[in-house]
């Protein structure tokens, strides 16, 4: 793999590599000392033209947790604040010769435009309402790890998905791995077209929601009510909302963050049992460690970091396994 | 090919009693002792002198395997990332003696890691480290505590440890570098 | 009708020296002209369709074509040249360089520029600076609306006298249902075309391309058809009642053409055109999210391109244009929902088409000779001819020849091109405007076309 742009250009084996990578990583979080010493002398660059918590941050710990250095760029208050092109950005902090660069944009296709400028391996941290791979793909470790496989399951996937490119990455994601997705929402707030373009099923109302073993719920934004997308909050909530009563015993809930408490999800299922919104949030930074080792552990970063004697003194790999 | 078998499987079922003898013989508190090999045929050989460590000193001893290659010095220098398996230390190592285990000891390097990789668990009293076979050529200061064979070797050979969970059969060859590897692992430059 | 060397150029008045170009075979669909002839030009016009190898003329200059096709020249009613105020993108002199490398002997350039064009003093200074930068005839076209806002009329008689060639908003629909119609009642004394793009900005709203299953899977703001189907539903009803004449620009959906040619039926006087890419791309390009592939409207479904390539053949679309529409690499190399709407096409239109829907036997070549130059007559011109007495536009084309869009630079300013790096076959080797040439392939003028 040599840039994590989206789901799409994924194959199931790719997933399935990086899920037993995330495994490897888990098992470092479990440890006394929980930083590894792998990427030491790389250096990651993460550049955030959105704000964001959960993903910067938890990215910005898998790069600390693997001993690369961090130079990490918030669209508010640098330069690319001041207006300054995506395009002379990526070279100003190409002079720090990065070994990738992990990116947020409101745009669209911004992370594979990066990808055409940069020497560097680059890391979609979410694209405008496009993809977010690495979400997906900690959704998947997730369920996975609950789950066993996720062949066979049932994944309803409930609300904006028209805005939502958690719901786009991680419809494909599921599907990829097996899963049957449903996409569930308000007539607007549904894509035109969305069955055939994402391969899932589509449907209006929650009436089936019964056959789901998982629910995926997503944030509704309060702007969607001045678009007129919905005619109320109060009126989602009656349609959409995901409560005790409609969360069947057996039905894992998963929710990509953060939650508009009382909307989407009322607050006695986020703390349930069978939530896995937690988890989600723990999986993210191995399965982002996952993504940054498979990315930058091999090829022939860092340049010119190690001299002439490196190749006949290196350690020989595990007895047993391809180079 | 040209290969030649330095210890068959008598060999080195014979090999790994007298180290798990010596084991014993150098760690009088065994309940201190813990044993740890690295992936994957000092894995699986650990395992052995697990069984019979435990064996001789007549309690219970920790097992764990580690995998090194979050520790590795040479990743700039490979084509791809390195196949990763977990590790499994699901003991505190603090104040125990424990014994890496690893097939071949070469450069030393591998050991480093294993040593990085073992002190992120914990800080073990002691660090001794069991070989089944070692053929020189060390880059660092590194030194066996227990070698079942000291095998002199030109650098540019390969050794081959295979062992019956993994290759169907026991034995430790050497064959010259321009051989095909057909079965099992070597250590050898690449 | 007017001639179209009587627009605006460089030759304006000028006699031209006298051509004759040997041995090409010779094709006008519309003459039902197709056969090998020597072409005597004179004066600015066809004199003479002569038995090949036969045509002598004192002082004149001789093109050697045979082996080469002579076809009309092709007129495009439909580009954006950027004067005034952004040449930085393109100017008249490189905008007609442009068409003149792409086969055209006339332009009509659009009026969506900074400031619109919307004052009978913006239309003479361009016109002035037109007769000393054109390298082919350019006519303006003035807005409807002044500044472009959709609210007042501009002063269309007045404009009409200083010789804009039609009026448009092109850019921007004409919202206002009550402005349409006013405009459309001060055509029966303004007297000329009223091009429009029709696109319902309610319904596009932030829509960036074609809305369905593309955009669907990339998540990006969609356009529906239906934007565009509504506002021709509406204008076409408008034309119909005010008995005015109404051009559809850049037809995009199904739905449109069936829109226009349900008015048609019904007696309007509408035209349309349709551009190269929307006739050979689908919105399946916008996959890769390459901004190359923006414009408005948007690339649509295979439907669509069917649809469009039917109308082109039953005569429903009257017209091939461009709609060429130069930006700025900035402007391009951005995120694609961030990128400019719009691409270049005028040196590679008939390039693209003869590629993409001659050479696999979709549409005949004579087709799509004929809807190149038929814009003209949309805007009350003579359209490009080769019969003797005809005005003298024609384009010498080497069918042969495969070349690499871009490969050698263009001549346009910008390099936003739809068809960038694209193998194409079919070249344009000479352009002949009003009897001037206007362009030389560099290869075929010093001598060593293949």
């Amino acid at each position: 793999m040599r840039h994590l742009l989206s789901i799409a250009d994924l194959d199931r084996d790719e997933i399935e590599r990086i899920m037993e990578l995330a495994d490897s990583f888990a098992e470092v979080g479990r440890r006394d000392i929980k930083k590894v010493p792998t990427l030491r002398g790389r250096t990651v660059v993460s550049l955030f033209y959105e704000s964001s918590t959960r993903t910067s941050s938890s990215f910005e710990l898998a790069v600390k947790r693997l001993s690369a250095d961090l130079v990490s760029v918030k669209a508010a208050g640098s330069s690319v604040d001041k207006g300054e092109s995506l395009r002379d950005t990526i070279a100003t902090l190409s002079a720090y010769e990065p070994e990738a660069i992990v990116i947020r944009s409101p745009h669209a296709g911004a992370a594979q435009l990066v990808a055409q400028w940069t020497d560097a391996a680059v890391v979609n941290a979410g694209d405008g309402k496009h993809e977010h791979p690495s979400q997906a793909l900690l959704d998947v470790y997730t369920l996975r790890e609950r789950l066993g496989a996720l062949d066979g399951k049932q994944v309803w996937i409930v609300g904006d998905v028209l805005h939502s490119r958690v719901a786009r990455s991680t419809a494909q994601a599921f599907t990829k791995m097996g899963a049957a997705v449903t996409l569930c929402g308000p007539p607007p707030l549904i894509p035109r077209a969305a069955a055939e373009a994402l391969g899932c099923a589509v449907t209006y109302d929650l009436s089936g929601l019964g056959e789901a073993d998982v629910v995926y719920a997503l944030r509704m934004q309060r702007e969607r009510m001045a678009e007129s997308f919905v005619p109320s909050l109060r009126e989602y909530v009656a349609n959409y909302q995901i409560n005790e009563r409609r969360l069947g015993a057996r039905q894992l809930l998963m929710h990509p963050g953060p939650v508009n408490r009382g909307v989407e999800l009322s607050d006695d299922v986020i703390e349930h049992p069978n939530s896995l919104i937690t988890q989600q949030v723990r999986n993210g930074l191995f399965v982002r460690m996952a993504i940054l080792y498979e990315l930058l552990a091999g090829g022939e970063r860092p340049r010119g970091a190690r001299e002439q004697g490196a190749a006949e003194a290196a350690v020989s790999q595990p007895i047993g396994e391809p180079a | 090919m040209n290969e030649k078998v330095v210890l068959d499987r008598d060999d080195v079922r014979r090999t790994l009693v007298r180290i798990a003898h010596e084991i014993v013989e150098n760690n009088r508190d065994a309940q201190a002792l813990a044993i740890v090999g690295i992936h994957t045929r000092g894995a699986v050989l650990a395992n052995r002198l697990h069984a019979l460590v435990a064996e001789l000193a007549g309690t219970e001893i920790p097992l764990g395997d580690l995998d090194i290659s979050f520790y590795r010095d040479d990743l700039g220098e490979r084509p791809t990332a390195p196949v990763v398996h977990a590790s499994h230390l699901d003991f505190d190592p603090d104040d125990r003696t424990v014994v890496l285990v690893d097939d071949v000891l070469f450069t030393g390097r591998t050991v480093r890691a294993a040593i990085d990789a073992l002190f992120d668990y914990g800080r073990p009293a002691r660090v001794q480290l069991a070989v089944l076979a070692d053929r020189g050529h060390r880059e660092l200061p590194i030194r066996p505590d227990y070698v079942g064979k000291n095998l002199p070797t030109a650098r540019g050979e390969r050794v081959f440890v295979r062992l019956e969970e993994i290759d169907g059969v026991d034995e430790v060859a050497i064959a010259d570098a321009a051989e095909p590897v057909l079965t099992g692992g070597g250590k050898a430059p690449r | 009708m007017r001639r179209i060397a009587s627009l605006d150029w460089r030759a304006s008045g000028s006699a031209p020296e006298p051509v004759i170009v040997r041995g090409a075979r010779v094709l006008d669909p519309r003459a039902g002209i197709d056969a090998p002839h020597d072409i005597v030009v004179r004066e600015g016009e066809i004199a003479e369709l002569a038995a090949p190898g036969s045509a002598e003329l004192e002082g004149a200059e001789v093109i050697e074509a045979e082996g080469l096709v002579a076809v009309p020249a092709f007129f495009d009613p439909h580009v954006h040249l950027r004067v005034p105020g952004r040449e930085d993108k393109e100017d008249i002199e490189t905008g007609t360089r442009a068409a003149a490398a792409g086969g055209y002997c006339g332009i009509i350039a659009m009026a969506n520029t900074n400031p619109p064009v919307d004052t009978p003093g913006a239309i003479d200074s361009l016109r002035e600076r037109a007769r000393l930068d054109a390298s082919v005839p350019v006519g303006f076209v003035a807005t409807v609306t002044r500044g472009m806002r959709g609210e007042e009329l501009t002063d269309m008689t007045e404009l009409a006298a200083a010789g804009a060639v039609g009026f448009s908003d092109d850019g921007l629909p004409i919202r206002s249902a009550r402005v349409m119609r006013r405009a459309l009642q001060y055509q029966a004394i303004a007297g000329l075309q009223i091009a429009l793009h029709e696109e319902d900005p309610e319904l596009s709203g932030s829509g960036v391309m074609h809305e369905g299953e593309v955009s669907a899977a990339v998540g990006m703001a969609g356009i529906p058809s239906v934007s565009e189907t509504v506002m021709i539903l509406r204008d076409a009803a408008l034309a119909g009642y005010e008995q005015a004449r109404i051009h559809v620009q850049h037809l995009s959906a199904a739905e449109s053409v069936e829109a226009v040619a349900r008015a048609k039926e019904a007696g309007v006087r509408i035209t349309c055109e349709a551009t190269p890419h929307h006739l050979t791309l689908t919105d399946e390009a916008v996959r890769s999210l390459d901004a190359r592939f923006k414009m408005n409207p948007p690339l649509r479904t295979e439907a669509d391109r069917q649809a469009l390539i039917e109308g082109l053949r039953s005569g429903v679309i009257d017209c091939i244009a461009t709609d060429h529409a130069p930006h700025t690499r900035q402007e391009k190399e951005v995120p694609f929902e961030q990128a400019a709407m719009g691409v270049t096409g005028l040196e590679t239109a008939f390039a693209v088409l003869y590629t993409d829907l001659v050479l696999p036997g979709v549409l005949p070549l004579e087709l799509i000779v004929e809807r190149l130059g038929a814009g003209a007559a949309a805007f009350g011109f003579e359209p490009p001819a080769l019969k003797p007495g005809s005005e003298a536009n024609l384009t010498l084309l080497d069918l042969e020849r495969t070349w690499e869009a871009g490969a050698d630079g263009w001549e346009s300013r910008s390099v936003n091109s739809f068809a960038a790096g694209r193998e194409l076959t079919g070249r344009v080797l000479v352009t002949i405007a009003g009897g001037e040439v206007a362009y030389r392939q560099r290869s075929f003028a010093m001598g060593v076309a293949q």
